[in-house]
């Protein structure tokens, strides 16, 4: 078995129109650039994928990542916590137009929510929210004389990811703290596509270290100098 | 009207009651002050909802790793001890009641322990972030902040009018004037400047004060 495949193009060749998308990342810190510019290229050159629905915490940060791809006219919909940033302007232009759709979630909630896709449990309750707008019209439930709030897990026909180290089989590693929301993902989509700086033969990551098991992942694209989401902002960079 | 505590004060303050090997989350922004002012001999763990327990400073300028942020997207360095973890795992961190201490911002804190502090009303962006999730499981939930808005209206109501962060969550407010904790649905006075009089603090307070017999002062150094 050998899920590596030879490039970005190759590894994004199955994203198509109104696909939910999970993308890896809190901020910058493991956000797949590389996979995302690819989406971004393959869009300018036929048009497609379009009307995507994304799942980030984000919504992406001056104009590059996610925030390219709103720019770029390719996102119907965000799934998200907190669609503010440094540089918010690419969501925050569209969302004030009614251009782009937008799902508010808790971010601990939207965490659960994914973990409990890839899981196999469809909906679970949450403290979170109880009595606040954002839960308003969801079932409410008291457990031991607490009140709490039923959310449904969140799937997604892909998931684009940055790992750290992956080896053939898929088992990764992060760096630092770029996992956040990765290894919930990739398990939650129905097809994990991974960029990572440095592919390995199987047996060279210490099964004691491996974070996401192979299970989850199904491609695996080796990009050897990653760009960093806030290095690139710093240095004014736009991918539009 | 006397002089307040400044925001750095007020942080400062409440870094005083974070005991010896407590598991702390700071909101972000004012609230990540109060990592400045752990007392001699008393070492705090922090957690931030990205996935990191026991950070430090701030790097020093030009020696960032963006890989390495907290949940205000500031970059951070590891104390030694430090973990790495996923979001569901660090949300289970905060619901599941391992914190000990989370200390927010807020716009308005009601007397019932209603907290308002991710939305100033239907204009804009709506982002929640962690602040839903955070006020629920840590065995203190607390707020700084000052006492009055920058129009001078009393932050301390009686009922929340700004859409809701939690319910009946905040154990303790720290403010610019006073230290006061939640009991019962009712602010209890447990603190307030020397130079104030309760009938002056009573005017800019938006619910009833519960006076115990003991009043401490709040004093801060100098920062």
């Amino acid at each position: 078995m050998d899920k590596t495949v030879p490039d970005l193009e190759a590894a994004i060749a199955g994203i198509e129109d109104g696909m939910v998308v999970m993308v890896g990342g809190f901020g910058g810190s493991g956000a797949p650039i590389e996979l995302i510019h690819a989406l971004i290229d393959r869009f300018k050159a036929n048009g497609s994928p379009k009307n995507l629905t994304i799942v980030n915490n984000n919504a992406g940060n001056g104009r590059i990542g996610i925030a390219a791809m709103i720019d770029a006219g390719m996102v119907g919909k965000m799934i998200c916590s907190f669609p503010r940033s440094a540089d918010p302007r690419a969501f925050t232009e569209k969302y004030l137009a009614g251009e782009i759709g937008l799902e508010l979630v808790p971010q601990g909630t939207l965490a659960e929510r994914i973990r409990a896709a890839g899981a196999g449990i469809p909906a679970f309750y949450t403290p979170a929210s109880y009595g606040t707008d954002v839960a308003k019209g969801k079932p409410v439930a008291e457990f031991d004389g607490k009140h709490y709030v039923q959310e449904r897990w969140l799937k997604a026909d892909v998931a684009i990811l940055k790992a750290e180290l992956a080896d053939t089989l898929g088992n990764l590693t992060y760096r630092k703290a770029a996992r956040n929301f990765s290894p919930l993902m990739a398990a939650a989509a129905a097809k994990t596509i991974v960029q990572a700086t440095k592919i390995v033969q199987p047996g060279d990551i210490d099964p004691e270290h491996v974070v996401t098991p192979g299970i989850f992942v199904d491609a695996i694209v080796q990009v050897s100098d990653p760009k960093q989401e806030e290095a690139l902002m710093r240095e004014g960079v736009a991918y539009a | 009207m006397t002089s307040k505590l400044s925001n750095a004060q007020i942080a400062w303050r409440a870094a005083q009651d974070i005991e010896d090997g407590a598991y702390v989350n700071l909101g972000i922004g004012f609230p990540e002050m109060v990592a400045k002012f752990q007392p001699p001999g008393k070492q705090a763990i922090f957690h931030t909802e990205n996935g990191v327990l026991n950070f430090g400073e701030a790097p020093a300028p030009g020696e960032e790793d963006w890989d390495l942020i907290n949940a205000g997207k500031k970059a951070i360095t590891l104390r030694p001890g430090a973990a790495f973890f996923h979001h569901a795992d660090s949300f289970g961190m905060v619901r599941g009641g391992h914190l000990d201490v989370a200390i927010l911002g807020t716009y308005e804190v009601a007397e019932n322990g209603d907290l308002a502090n991710w939305s100033t009303g239907p204009k804009g962006v709506p982002a929640v972030g962690g602040a839903m999730d955070l006020v629920h499981g840590a065995k203190r939930v607390a707020v700084i902040t000052d006492h009055v808005t920058k129009d001078g209206r009393p932050k301390l109501v009686k009922r929340c009018a700004l859409p809701l962060t939690g319910v009946g969550c905040v154990t303790r407010v720290y403010t610019s004037l006073a230290v006061l904790d939640i009991e019962d649905e009712r602010f209890v006075l447990r603190e307030k400047l020397p130079t104030m009089s309760v009938a002056e603090l009573q005017a800019v307070t938006g619910a009833e004060l519960v006076l115990p017999d003991q009043i401490g002062d709040l004093v801060a150094p100098e920062l």
